[in-house]
């Protein structure tokens, strides 16, 4: 029968001569590699004390964002969830009132916000439809937990802290939030 | 030789012999310990991993860890278990592994307060035969345990490893004809003596070593010989049945195996505690006995540590044999190969004598 890709080899089986009956210089050859593959470099990553750079383009968990003046972003405008595949997003909007100015930057803000991490997919389209800049993801991934309720992140998970009150935690996220968009 | 040995036993010649065997017990039980440990490395590094590195520096507490995980297991001896003979199954793999340890000489003499201590608990003038004596004990270790645990899994893999070991020592103590028959003494000492002064044993008998290292291999259990304890495709061996630290016992004896056979064949074959390319008695004019003997300890332990490496090195290169592969290995191939050195070997030791 002819062969459809003229690729075929065909299978050589000769009876074994007598230096390959003896196994002998095929297990000396297996063992110089082994012995070779000793001082090769170690594929493991010591984890905790080191770990692999994450990629540039890395979805990890999200955080919400506020301006200069420590305003909260997000307008509770809903596109995030409506993007969502996984509808793990929900909110409730609200109203600002007159002394909550220095609070929300604009009329309208989120009084819940909430995300299911065990539902997210980490697609990262919440980050694509914000008109506002408010969501993005970080380099960071979601710690186990005993429950799953332990999973639903609410503001105060999510949230970047505050650059005009907590002026120090602010600039550890942002430091880290500024040498991921600088890896990109 | 028997009546002088009777004759100088005395309180300080008892002392003397407690404190060794204590010593080499301890000794052996360390080392096994630590074969584990770099079983396990060398495993991992050959495999271009790590190894255990969590427990102490450099994992070195990994075997500590180990032994009191196995301590805190439950132990469960089955309903229908032969009670006696379940616990005396992995007693009895743990002393045939340690006795064996008696007729080794681990180095020269050393003196200690005007008194020769010789650094072997007992100079049996049958030596070898001793070892081979105990070294076919450990087959009931084996055999004990899968039967009494009542479990038909773990009797056929008792009858396969005993027919496997008992078919190993065939050629074993065959290849060892040929030695003898050059060193004409059986005891382990007189051996080592002789390859001082003569060269070592390898060099005159290699395809005595090797099949005796070969035999080694199965006599231990060891890849590619452990079907007995083949859990992927022989559903574990003859040790399925224990749990805890009765089961340690048994992996454990495995280990005290390999260090005991690892001295046994640098005994017969590369010259005990012989210091390469070193004359002994003109070093220890100038250093002093007891430091050579220190010295030719050292040159036994190395020797030992290199087989044992070698155990290891092989476990993770070569699979598996087949058990008729076994089997064909072990009588067609072996044996034949053993009595043709055998009869080589006679053949020039009259050629030479003539």
């Amino acid at each position: 029968m002819a062969s459809l890709t003229n690729r075929a080899k065909v299978l050589e089986q000769k009876p074994m001569s007598f230096m390959e009956r003896l196994y002998l210089p095929a297990i000396f050859k297996g063992m110089a590699i082994t012995f070779a593959h000793m001082f090769k470099k170690k594929a493991t990553i010591n984890y905790p004390e080191e770990k692999r750079p994450f990629s540039p383009v890395f979805r990890g968990l999200h955080v919400l964002n506020r301006d200069e003046e420590g305003r909260e972003n997000c307008t509770a405008c809903g596109l995030c969830a409506v993007a969502c595949p996984a509808e793990a997003i929900t909110m409730e909007g609200a109203e600002r009132k007159t002394s909550e100015e220095h609070l929300y930057r604009e009329e309208k803000y989120a009084a819940k916000y909430e995300i299911n991490m065990l539902r997210c997919i980490f697609c990262g389209l919440c980050e694509e439809a914000c008109p506002k800049d408010a969501i993005y993801m970080s380099e960071t991934f979601a710690p186990s937990n005993f429950t799953r309720k332990g999973f639903i992140y609410s503001k105060d998970e999510l949230l970047i802290p505050n650059p005009v009150t907590d002026k120090e935690k602010f600039e550890i996220a942002k430091g880290l939030r500024e040498a991921q968009l600088k890896n990109k | 030789m028997i009546t002088m040995d009777l004759m100088a036993i005395d309180l300080a010649y008892g002392l003397e012999k407690l404190l060794l065997i204590g010593g080499i017990i301890t000794v052996s039980l360390i080392v096994a310990m630590y074969t584990t440990y770099a079983e396990r490395k060398v495993a991992a590094w050959m495999q271009d991993r790590r190894g255990p590195n969590r427990a102490g520096p450099f994992g070195l507490l990994q075997p500590v860890a180990d032994g009191l995980k196995l301590f805190f297991k439950e132990e469960i001896i089955p309903l229908t278990s032969n009670k006696t003979l379940f616990v005396l199954g992995p007693a009895l793999a743990m002393v045939t592994a340690m006795l064996t340890s008696a007729v080794i000489p681990w180095g020269s003499s050393i003196n200690i307060f005007g008194r020769d201590v010789s650094l072997q608990i007992a100079d049996v003038n049958i030596g070898i035969l001793y070892v081979f004596g105990v070294v076919s004990m450990g087959v009931y270790g084996i055999m004990i345990g899968g039967w009494s645990s009542n479990n038909k899994f773990s009797l056929i893999a008792a009858v396969r490893g005993a027919s496997q070991i008992i078919s190993y020592e065939l050629a074993m103590g065959l290849s060892l004809i040929a030695l003898l028959m050059m060193t004409g003494s059986l005891s382990l000492k007189t051996i080592v003596q002789q390859q001082m002064e003569g060269g070592w044993n390898i060099i005159y008998q290699p395809l005595g070593f090797l099949i005796f290292l070969i035999c080694v291999f199965a006599e231990c259990n060891r890849t590619p010989f452990d079907l007995p304890e083949a859990e992927n495709e022989l559903n574990f061996g003859y040790h399925q049945e224990y749990s805890s630290m009765k089961l340690g016992l048994y992996l454990f004896s495995e280990y005290v195996n390999m260090f005991i056979s690892s001295a046994v064949v640098s005994t017969l074959f590369f010259g005990g505690y012989d210091i390469p390319f070193v004359d002994e008695a003109a070093l220890s004019l100038s250093l002093g006995a007891n430091t050579v003997a220190l010295l030719g300890f050292g040159a036994l332990f190395a020797k030992i540590l290199f087989f044992l490496f070698l155990f290891i090195w092989v476990r993770w290169t070569i699979p598996r044999f087949r058990y008729d592969q076994l089997m064909d290995l072990g009588w067609k191939k072996l044996i034949p190969l053993a009595l043709a050195n055998m009869l080589i070997t006679a053949l020039v030791i009259l050629w030479l004598n003539k």
